[in-house]
């Protein structure tokens, strides 16, 4: 029982480093960012091409790979994105889907859709013993190194100028424009920097999950349940509620196995039913 | 310090503005008063730089014999103008000194001087006290003032109040009115939007009376004192 939670703890790290992702930019650019998942499956397979074709080793594609996709995601905003944004948000949402599919092709054509073997780092090959039961190291390393990134992110939101300006352009663009604020300079990078973390958490995946095109596709519909949990937009709400659905669907599993794919989405209608705007989330719609 | 010519605004078809033309002198209070829907707000959002989202704008608007049409609502802060919006614009997500904080100071000399953030404390204690409660947790006559000291702060030369005054208590207004006079006294200028004709004759010097998006009257303070009956009466108060 214990360590079924200590599973779903696990697992609610990556819902809570995609929410997070997401939420940020859906805040600051109001996009629904559906490529998000492609980006968590190609920082998979980008820790994958560095071993396999560079010799990198993970520690080194942890860094260097959600930096790069970062990069990438901030082009794709600068070209894309934002032609889009001031038409109807369906536009913006037609255009990450494709995009979705199209990354996932690729890598499809590239690789097939077997799964690719991605060793643990032997760092973390271990086990460790947690008092009431021993846990696979690389998982405890995956959940303090996710918990500790919410927490990084959430002191720069909170303590800094930067964060400062990312909470205000969220809540009133327009007004944060007038009061002398080049919103469009920080629109970029914090889609980038969104866009990094799925590529952050698809490198803590390779060594645990299958990787294969598909994995971002078949995680991401959660991550949207996760976020409407939270609260559109809601940063602290994202990343809560990511840790808390995976509790509950790895209890869940535990209790009813029968209803194990499903629990996610029980837990959504049954939070939306009590709090329309989501755990976290505001009444009013955003402008 | 501010010029505006045959400034045009549109929603989608319907005509919000018609060739508005106007001037504020350096260190003037201007009101401009006018009916419900006659385009006032619509006014002060196209002098920032704000009407783009709901439709065209056509005419020019410069600030100190610089053409700012062109320019985006940053840039036009950067130059000195500070906006006071009429639903005031306090962040819920922000607390009452980043409130105060978010808005940069005006770059480039010349204007009257920003306020620090130990004058705005000194003058509003009552922000002090409550520097780290959310903005939106005041009440609404410590928010005008919130929203005031948020201008006074950066240094904003020329500021494009809308409704200041809008369902605060006597007492609040009086203070309103006297910070304009101190600003002014310190080369702010001011373009303000009020319904209160009361008010707006005991601060300004000049009042543009505007009407179904045209200026149809130019009044100094002695004209409006003496036809504030049928200014009142035109606004249907
Ligand atoms: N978002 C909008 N979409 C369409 N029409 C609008 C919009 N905002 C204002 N209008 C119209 O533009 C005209 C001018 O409105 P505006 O808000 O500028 O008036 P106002 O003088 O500020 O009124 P009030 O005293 O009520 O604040 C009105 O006819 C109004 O119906
Ligand atoms: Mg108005």
């Amino acid at each position: 029982m214990l360590q079924q939670a200590f599973n779903g703890l696990v697992g609610g790290s990556f819902y809570a480093l995609l929410a997070l992702g997401l939420a940020v930019i859906f805040g600051m650019l109001g996009v629904v960012n559906l490529a998000h998942g492609a980006f968590y499956m190609l920082g998979a397979f980008g820790a994958f091409i560095a071993l396999d074709a560079f010799g990198l080793n993970f520690w080194v594609a942890l860094v260097l790979v959600p930096l790069l996709l970062g990069v990438a995601g901030a082009v794709l905003e600068r070209l894309f994105v934002r032609r889009l944004t001031p038409l109807d948000p369906l536009y913006n949402f037609l255009f990450t889907f494709g995009l979705a599919l199209i990354l996932q092709d690729l890598v499809r054509r590239e690789y097939g859709v077997n799964s690719q073997p991605y060793p643990r780092p032997p760092e973390l090959a271990g086990t460790v013993d947690l008092g009431l039961f021993t846990y696979p190291a690389y998982q405890v390393f995956v959940l303090a190194v996710s918990a500790l990134m919410c927490v990084a992110v959430w002191v720069v939101l909170t303590r800094t100028r930067v964060g400062m300006i990312v909470r205000a352009a969220t809540e009133r663009p327009e007004l944060t424009r007038a009061l002398g604020i080049d919103v469009g300079r920080w629109v970029t990078p914090v889609f980038g920097f969104g866009i990094a973390l799925a590529a952050f958490a698809g490198v803590l995946a390779a060594p645990m999950r299958a990787v294969n095109p598909l994995m971002g596709a078949d995680l991401i519909i959660t991550v949207f349940a996760v976020v409407v949990i939270g609260g559109l937009g809601s940063v602290f709400g994202s990343v809560a509620a990511g840790f808390a659905v995976g509790l509950v669907s790895a209890l869940g599993n535990l209790y009813v196995p029968a209803l194990s794919q499903i629990t996610v989405f029980i837990l959504m209608a049954a939070v939306l039913l009590w709090r329309p705007a989501g755990l976290f989330g505001r009444e009013e719609a955003y402008r | 310090m501010l010029r505006v010519d045959g400034l045009s605004a549109w929603y989608g078809e319907a005509q919000a503005l018609r060739e508005v033309s106007m001037r504020v002198d350096e260190g003037e209070i201007v009101t401009l008063v006018g009916r419900n829907g006659a385009g006032k707000t619509t006014l002060l959002r196209c002098l920032m730089g704000l009407h783009g989202t709901y439709g065209r704008t056509m005419g020019t608007i410069s600030v100190s014999g610089v053409d700012v049409t062109g320019l985006p609502p940053h840039a036009r802060a950067r130059r000195g103008l500070g906006y006071v919006p009429d639903d005031r614009g306090i962040y819920a997500t922000l607390s009452v000194e980043e409130n105060l904080m978010l808005a940069p100071v005006v770059k480039s000399g010349g204007g009257p001087e920003p306020w620090p953030l130990e004058r705005v404390y000194e003058t509003f204690p009552h922000l002090r006290e409550r520097r780290r409660s959310p903005g939106t947790t005041l009440s609404g006559g410590e928010q005008q003032m919130l929203v005031l000291a948020r201008v006074l702060r950066t240094g904003a030369r020329l500021l494009l109040c809308d409704e200041p005054t809008e369902g605060l208590s006597p007492l609040f207004v009086q203070r309103i009115g006297e910070i304009l006079r101190e600003v002014r006294e310190a080369g702010t200028t001011v373009l303000l939007v009020e319904q209160n004709v009361h008010f707006a004759a005991s601060v300004a010097d000049r009042h543009y009376l505007l009407a179904e998006g045209r200026i149809v009257e130019s009044l100094d303070r002695d004209q409006v004192r003496e036809r504030e009956h049928q200014l009142l009466e035109y606004l249907g108060i």
